[in-house]
């Protein structure tokens, strides 16, 4: 095992350049702690986000050697090519500085296909008894660990070529809440996801399932959706 | 398109099995789009006399030709397969193991494809 | 892609297994002796079976095509709103028509 690491760091906006850095190799090094070494040592004015770095809180997602991943969860010596690795922002979105982008519009986005809770009950109503095991409820727990890392819309095709695409994440959530029971915005929440740049915008190509780093499985929820929408359609609850 | 869009565009997620599968699905639907119309006119030829059809089939007994109709059989055989797939993933439940159906529609459209070939030759 | 056009898209997919499969079978068939006009217009001609089959077909692909059509150049060319709407009715309705055509050249 060689000693130093080259690492190419995208430095800039998008029309910034990447910079080759020498890193020494360590035991276990995660992608998170070469970078972290690279602002501590070598440059501090690099930019970066991270925050649990033991792979909780989705903050530290980057692009390594062209794939969307948490960088606190990716062993260098997993990636390492010839003694180099290449480290970029999350695609999809626009670059503030650096590794750090802006992503307000995966937000947006999560809003607009109604990925919002609609009580039907007060506090002063008992508590719903959902069973866990109630076919609703799997459906709902198979995809509600989605911790908005981003990852998954970096990775999906359609959001790189359709601008309206409101993405695999929004519309993942948008699925949890269509199974969840307590809900009663379903109405909306089916017109949002049947919207111009909505479900029926995926292609199923899946990347956004390769990619989850909490095997989460958008293109189902999204399937699920697409059936579901249609269903309405088929009875006049949606035009 | 940024610099950096450039970079990330020799993505290593492009190596995905799954994703060829949905990029060859959709350039053999492309393919077969432009193919039709001069399909469409060949037999439109038949209009004419049988003779004039009989012509341009007279092209068929070439053996670059005979390639080429293979190469549209494995088109139409990967982009049905392939279809049938999209539509297994968004109708039925989900089953893992997507990746073996995948790797399977491409070999058995090739394998249609040399069949058609033999026949033909 | 709007609900719309993905429900006829899948639709059409759906219906054409059946015949495409027909299609293949019968291609794999016919050209193992060569392909000549005689052969083909002996099955085809007066039959109101391949009439039917082929007309649907044409019907079916003409729709199909032209929305897989328009869904890429959604993704991959800049053209946009009307441009694409277009697009997608000129080359259906194109399809649509040589094909008929065909279907007639071969059956009348």
């Amino acid at each position: 095992m060689r000693d130093v690491i080259t690492v190419s760091i995208w430095r800039g906006r998008e029309d910034g350049r990447y910079v080759a850095y020498q890193v020494p190799r360590l035991d276990s090094q995660t992608v998170l702690d070469v970078v972290t070494y690279v602002q501590r040592h070598l440059d501090p004015t690099l930019s970066y986000r991270f925050a649990c770095r033991v792979g909780v809180c989705g903050s530290c997602a980057m692009t390594v050697n062209g794939r969307p991943r948490w960088t606190c969860r990716t062993h260098v010596e997993k990636v390492v090519q010839d003694g180099r690795v290449e480290i970029a922002p999350l695609g999809n979105l626009p670059v503030v500085k650096d590794l750090a982008t802006d992503m307000s519009q995966f937000f947006e986005k999560w809003q607009q296909a109604k990925g919002v809770f609609t009580p039907s009950q007060t506090r002063h109503d008992k508590v719903a008894p959902i069973k866990p095991a109630s076919a609703a409820r799997v459906e709902v727990d198979k995809a509600i660990e989605c911790i908005n890392c981003g990852v998954c819309y970096a990775a999906c095709d359609s959001v790189r070529w359709n601008p309206d695409y409101l993405g695999p994440a929004a519309l993942n959530r948008a699925w949890t809440l269509v199974n969840d029971e307590r809900d009663a915005g379903n109405k909306a929440r089916l017109a949002a996801v049947a919207a111009a740049g909505g479900c029926h915008s995926c292609h199923t190509h899946q990347s956004c399932e390769q990619h989850c780093p909490q095997a989460i499985n958008p293109t189902a929820s999204i399937a699920g959706l697409k059936r579901r929408t249609i269903g309405a359609y088929w009875l006049g609850a949606l035009k | 398109m940024s610099g950096l869009d450039q970079r990330l565009r020799s993505a290593g997620h492009r190596r995905e099995l799954l994703w060829v599968a949905a990029m060859v699905h959709r350039v053999s639907g492309l393919l077969l789009a432009c193919f039709l119309p001069i399909h469409f006119l060949v037999l439109g030829l038949a209009l004419e006399r049988t003779a004039s059809l009989d012509a341009f089939l007279k092209w068929t007994d070439l053996p670059a030709v005979k390639v080429a109709e293979a190469g549209l059989v494995f088109l139409l055989t990967v982009h049905l397969l392939g279809g049938i797939r999209v539509l297994l993933i968004e109708n039925l439940t989900w089953r893992p193991g997507q990746k073996g159906l995948a790797s399977a529609v491409l070999g058995a459209a090739a394998v249609m494809a040399l069949i058609f070939f033999l026949r033909a030759w | 892609m709007t609900l719309r056009l993905y429900l006829l898209q899948r639709l059409t997919a759906a219906l054409m297994v059946p015949l495409i499969a027909g299609h293949l079978a019968t291609i794999i068939y016919a050209t193992h002796h060569g392909l000549s006009a005689t052969d083909i217009l002996g099955r085809t001609r007066g039959s109101l079976g391949w009439a039917l089959f082929y007309g649907l077909f044409v019907l079916l692909a003409s729709v199909h095509a032209s929305i897989g059509l328009r869904s890429v150049c959604a993704d991959w060319t800049p053209l946009r709103g009307r441009a694409l709407t277009l697009l997608m009715w000129g080359f259906g309705l194109l399809l649509a028509f040589l094909g008929a055509r065909a279907v007639y050249a071969v059956i009348a």
